[in-house]
């Protein structure tokens, strides 16, 4: 198919462009296979490039024959286009109505992106699995890398390399696989330096109702227990949501089979709850009434704060047993693709200072989320403003990216990277250029050859202004373990992206600058008062150089 | 003394309220101002103090196993639970701080025994330190259409104001005094805020005695004489800030507002600000939801909600943004009022001053505008803060909303103010806690009756003292005369977690912004004296190896203006970003400074 054929219209002059807090834009629109683009054709005034992905519903309207169309972004963005003649609105619409809701992936923008920046370091290499790991063996003995999962037969949303227990072997592993959902056996998601202590993640076990055991399961993960130290299964769903799946061939670990284990159960929401709560609750930013009851209802009955503070409380409590309890956990929901890589990633944000790194958080995104099988294709294709019927649709990490701006947040100095980086990530899962978010899986990726065809996110990211951009003034490295608040009166909204448009910038933006700017200033007296010092001392040697002379 | 029972009980627990973390256990002392609980059970000596005068309500709640809980409440929203382990200590404890709290009368004040150990003179000087009136001149008066009248020196013409208001020009004495008539309490319109710019004024009262039919010829003068103040716009508004029905509802009580019929060109308007007692229960309701026990976000949010809290708090902002809306851009000027004029006129007046004042913004503006706009026009602080034992009736959190209006306003305007939040809690702390003298009394009237001045202490100049507490890193002055316009949209409007659970520190952020860039700020300070005491050596040592190769000795005559070229550098060394300016002032300082300390080098040399 050319994109030729859906563009019926490619071009349209005297377009005025309107957006919230910005001057209006009057220029030529045109739509290209991928973008819409508006040029005022004026030198110094900004061109809008819209990703036809980036647009999740459009609205158009009349006015004799002046048609508007209202552009609605999966970035939360709002804009309005003033589009002279009927036929020319109409055809732009539609042709967008196609472009954005593509679904073919060997049309996806990625593949078609052509780098207009230097890449230095390739991305898709930058986190290798066997690069982690050698910083685990540097720490321990107990783990190997497994490649059982090489052809992607054992678990088809697993990475080809796993972390699992020294001791167990491979056949192990493939039995155990086929007690847990997906495929998805327990292995390594975090080893704990300062005690040693492991949190697993993995599926839920198939016991169905008449309560199948695996031997095979039970060792792989008694394996990671210390003689006579117990352990902890963070169950993600309700202990009734738990027992509703065993009729469906699921279930949890029951006492008797897993002495060494106590099962703890948190209620995190599953995936299209989570998708009605984000429409709510933009819907909620949106209400342009003065009502403050209504505003606060609306913000309760979204339900969003609800999975934040939950999703942080399961996280804390992970946190919570490896640091403080000493002991390992295993963390499951059903799949194990969702609630359990919210809790297992935000956990390691709380225990580990390097994933408050940039380098170290995108480990963290690389490791978790997209080696882990988290299905970013199918959670991101729709988001809060699409009309069509959510299939697998979820904002499972959004609300993953606001938990972790909650942390940022009571800890303002411990993150080397700034809530930009944050906003960054959930634009570029909803919509990008690159590569990295594209397809469900490690075997996806894999398949579409997405390492050779298309640029990495990474590979832009770890470039020097970007990092520069992205970094937190305040940063101090802080090797402590943080923990959050979870009181609701800690919990704020996240204003960078849900509030995002809602208001004006420039005095945010304005405070933002001049703190970089305080900082900034102070680092250079430092060094400038260091450089003083350092004369002075040469020129008093040299002096007494010259007095002794 | 004779209040207090027992004035030391030991093994007294302290619940976290919050979490399960175990309770601390300590002593608890009562002293002639303090209630003092002193851990014991932890390495590091650690104290809460609360002052008896800030405690809101103390409990005894019936006996458990632990032993006898008290819970105490502050008015600047402290609340502990101690559990003692003997009744009988507990109700000691409870029945002295129940007499300690609420003092009879207002002599037994904390103010009354503080004695910070200045002199006389620095007693009447830290007096004079804030001067409302000045502020009059400050915005230009008096001038051709307003000016400042002595008529209420003795009070006769409003007891409740102060004795120095500013009127229009053209407002005869029998204006003034017949308009007074027909104001409640006298309450007369007065001159609150002159805008320079748009020759508008923001003026304020209290209700008419309108009832159902009444009019007042002096009355309508005034504000004829007001409208007339300001030539450019043919009308002013005048703003009810209460809500409609409350206003009809007075009118059957012989008062009520202004028929647009009898005075002319006014454009009238209700802003539906709730009264006192509504804004009394619904902090109350906002406190039970600060005091739950782990809360849901549902339950927080609902509770939130249904204290109605944040709906007050924007419509005393909605109102203020009114005001400052119709002065700046309408140019209109504008006469607020409530019923006394002296609750939610003096929180809109206040907040539209702010909004169109940048002096206001900064930490003397502000003690400035609070002394304007509350003590001398007469915000009843006894009875509102509930200083001494009275109507519970009468005490309501007004002047707390302005100030979480005002945080708003900085949540929105990171940069536009001189102050920080720290700065708004501790006003806010001191309006409570009756420490200095400034917040007794209900009216100027009764200050001066009190003889305040002579036995208490001001509480500006001990704010000012500490300044650089207070101050905000991000200020720029470069907003200039912006009048600020800030979004009142529902969701722009937080809970203010830093005052309403201050101090449940588990909540708070754990690494302050504020407290970072504060040290910085300080850091920024001793660097820029460094670096100038370095480039003084630097060119001690510069103009000495210099001078070893150049004939021009330095005349000794310039030694003399070493010091002057020292404060030369520092300043000059400021805009350090641009490196030219101190590259500049080092090559400069050379021959100045190094020839202080040149001679006896060159003669060692």
């Amino acid at each position: 198919m050319e994109f030729a054929e859906l563009i019926k219209t490619p071009r349209v002059d005297g377009v005025v462009l309107r957006r919230p807090f910005l001057p209006t834009v009057e220029g030529t629109l045109c739509l290209t296979g991928h973008h819409l683009i508006l040029s005022s054709r004026q030198d110094n005034t900004e061109e809008l490039w819209l990703l036809h992905a980036n647009i999740d519903a459009i609205e158009k309207r009349f006015v004799g024959s002046l048609g508007t169309i209202i552009v609605k972004c999966k970035d939360l963005r709002v804009i309005q286009l003033d589009i002279p003649g009927m036929e020319e609105c109409l055809n732009i619409a539609s042709s967008i109505e196609v472009l954005s809701t593509l679904d073919s992936v060997s049309l996806m923008y990625p593949l078609f992106y052509r780098p207009m920046f230097q890449v230095i370091e390739d991305g898709w290499k930058s986190f290798l699995p066997e690069d982690a790991f050698k910083d685990l063996e540097s720490m321990t003995e107990e783990w190997r890398l497994s490649d059982v999962n090489k052809d992607y037969s054992v678990c088809s949303s697993y990475p080809p390399l796993v972390a699992v227990p020294k001791d167990v072997d491979d056949d192990t592993l493939r039995k155990a696989a086929a007690f847990r959902h997906g495929g998805r056996f327990p292995v390594l998601s975090y080893y704990h330096k300062k005690n040693g202590m492991v949190m697993m993640r993995s599926g839920q076990p198939l016991t169905g109702t008449n309560g199948r055991r695996c031997k095979e399961d039970e060792k792989l993960i008694n394996a990671t227990l210390r003689a006579g130290k117990r352990g902890y299964i963070i169950d993600t769903r309700t202990v009734s949501v738990a027992q509703q799946a065993k009729a469906r061939g699921g279930g949890f670990e029951s006492e008797a089979n897993y002495p060494q284990w106590r099962r703890i159960h948190k209620a995190i929401e599953r995936s299209s709850i989570l998708q009605e709560s984000l429409i709510k609750l933009v819907e909620a930013c949106n209400d342009q009434s003065h009502s403050m009851d209504r505003w606060l209802s609306k913000l309760e009955a979204s339900n969003w704060q609800t999975h934040v503070k939950e999703i942080l409380t399961s996280a804390c409590l992970a946190a919570q047993c490896i640091d403080r309890e000493g002991a390992s956990v295993l963390v499951h929901g059903t799949e194990g693709t969702d609630s359990t890589l919210q809790v297992t990633s935000l956990a390691q944000i709380i225990l580990d200072p390097a994933c408050r790194t940039i380098q170290g958080f995108q480990a963290l995104v690389e490791r978790e989320w997209l080696q882990a099988g988290h299905p970013f294709q199918q959670r991101c294709s729709q988001s809060a403003y699409s009309n069509s019927k959510p299939r697998c649709e979820a904002p499972v990490f959004l609300l993953f990216l606001d938990c972790v701006w909650q942390i940022l947040r009571q800890f303002p100095c411990s993150f080397q990277f700034s809530q930009h980086f944050l906003v960054l990530l959930f634009e570029h899962t909803y919509a990008s250029q690159f590569g990295t978010f594209m397809g469900n899986s490690a075997s996806e990726r894999s398949k579409l050859n997405l390492s050779q065809k298309t640029v990495s996110l990474w590979s832009w990211v770890n470039r020097p202004q970007e990092v520069e951009r992205l970094s937190n003034p305040l940063y101090e490295a802080n090797c402590l373990v943080i923990w959050p608040s979870v009181a609701p009166q800690s919990l704020l909204l996240w204003e960078g992206v849900f509030l995002r448009w809602k208001r004006s910038s420039r005095c945010l933006d304005e405070a933002y600058d001049e703190m970089v700017h305080i900082i900034q200033y102070n680092k250079e007296l430092q060094n400038k008062v260091n450089n003083l010092r350092r004369q002075l001392a040469q020129l008093e040697t040299e002096e007494a150089g010259e007095k002794e002379d | 003394m004779e209040h207090i029972l027992t004035p030391k009980v030991e093994e007294v627990k302290l619940l976290d309220r919050y979490t399960a973390k175990k309770p601390a256990i300590g002593t608890l002392y009562l002293t002639a101002t303090h209630l003092i609980f002193v851990e014991t059970s932890c390495n590091t000596r650690k104290e809460t103090w609360m002052l008896h005068h800030l405690i809101a309500t103390v409990e005894k709640l019936p006996l458990t196993a632990m032993g006898c809980p008290l819970h105490i409440s502050c008015k600047n929203f402290h609340v502990a639970h101690f559990v003692i382990s003997s009744e009988r200590d507990c109700q000691n404890v409870h029945q002295s701080l129940v007499r300690l709290s609420q003092p009879g009368k207002v002599e037994e004040l904390y103010a009354f025994l503080y004695n910070p150990k200045q002199d006389e003179d620095e007693r009447r000087n830290g007096w004079g330190f804030i001067d409302s009136a000045m502020d009059f001149k400050r915005m230009g008066l008096p001038n051709e259409f307003w000016e400042m009248t002595d008529l209420n020196k003795n009070y006769e013409l409003c007891s409740t104001y102060h004795s120095e208001l500013g009127i229009p020009k053209t407002a005869s004495k029998g204006t003034v005094f017949g308009s007074a008539k027909f104001r409640s309490r006298g309450r007369i319109p007065t001159l609150s805020y002159y805008h320079k710019e748009s020759n508008a004024a923001i003026c304020r009262c209290s209700q008419p005695l309108s009832g159902l039919s009444a009019r007042c010829v002096e009355d309508e003068e005034m504000l004829q004489a007001i409208s007339r103040a300001n030539p450019k716009s043919t009308f002013m508004y005048v703003v009810d800030t209460r809500p409609k029905l409350n206003a009809m509802a007075n009118r059957a009580a012989g008062k009520g507002y202004e028929n647009e019929d009898n005075y002319s060109n006014i454009c009238f308007q209700f802003v539906g600000i709730e009264n006192i007692h509504v804004m009394r229960n619904s902090l109350q309701k906002l406190l039970e939801v600060c005091a739950m026990k782990s809360p849901t976000m549902s339950d927080y949010l609902t509770g939130l909600e249904n204290s109605g809290w944040l709906r007050h708090i924007k419509a005393v902002m909605d109102a203020g943004v009114f005001l400052a809306k119709a002065v700046a851009e309408d140019k209109a000027s504008v006469l607020v009022h409530c019923s006394d004029g002296w609750d939610r006129t003096a929180q809109v007046c206040s907040l539209a001053s702010i909004l169109l004042d940048p002096f206001y913004r900064t930490i003397k503006g502000l003690m400035v505008l609070i002394e304007k706009e509350w003590i001398s026009m007469g915000h009843k602080f006894t009875q509102r803060c509930g200083h001494v034992d009275g109507d519970p009736k009468e005490v309501s959190p007004v002047f707390t909303q302005f100030i979480e209006c005002l945080w708003n306003l900085m949540e929105q305007y990171p940069c536009g103010f001189e102050y920080n939040e720290k700065y708004l809690l501790e006003i806010h702390n001191h309006v409570y806690s009756c420490q200095f003298g400034n917040f007794i009394g209900n009216c100027q009237r009764e200050r001066e009756e009190m003889r305040l001045y002579e036995r208490t202490f001001s509480v500006w100049p001990f704010l000012w003292e500490n300044r650089h507490q207070y101050r905000n890193p991000l200020h720029k002055c470069s907003l200039g005369r912006e009048v600020l316009r800030p979004s009142t949209l529902p969701l722009n409007f937080k809970f203010w977690c830093g005052m309403y659970n201050h101090f449940d520190k588990g909540m708070q952020p754990k690494q302050s912004i504020l407290e970072h860039l504060l040290t910085i700020t300080q850091k920024k300070a001793e660097g820029e004296k460094k670096m100038t005491d370095l480039q003084i050596q630097l060119a001690v040592m510069d103009g000495v190896l210099a001078d070893q190769g150049s004939p021009t000795g330095t005349p000794p005559e310039q030694t003399s203006l070493a010091p002057v070229s020292v404060s030369h550098t520092a300043e000059n060394a400021k805009p350090l970003m641009n490196g030219a300016a101190v590259e500049e002032a080092e090559i400069e300082l050379v021959p100045t400074a190094g020839s202080e300390k040149m001679e006896p080098v060159a003669i060692e040399n």
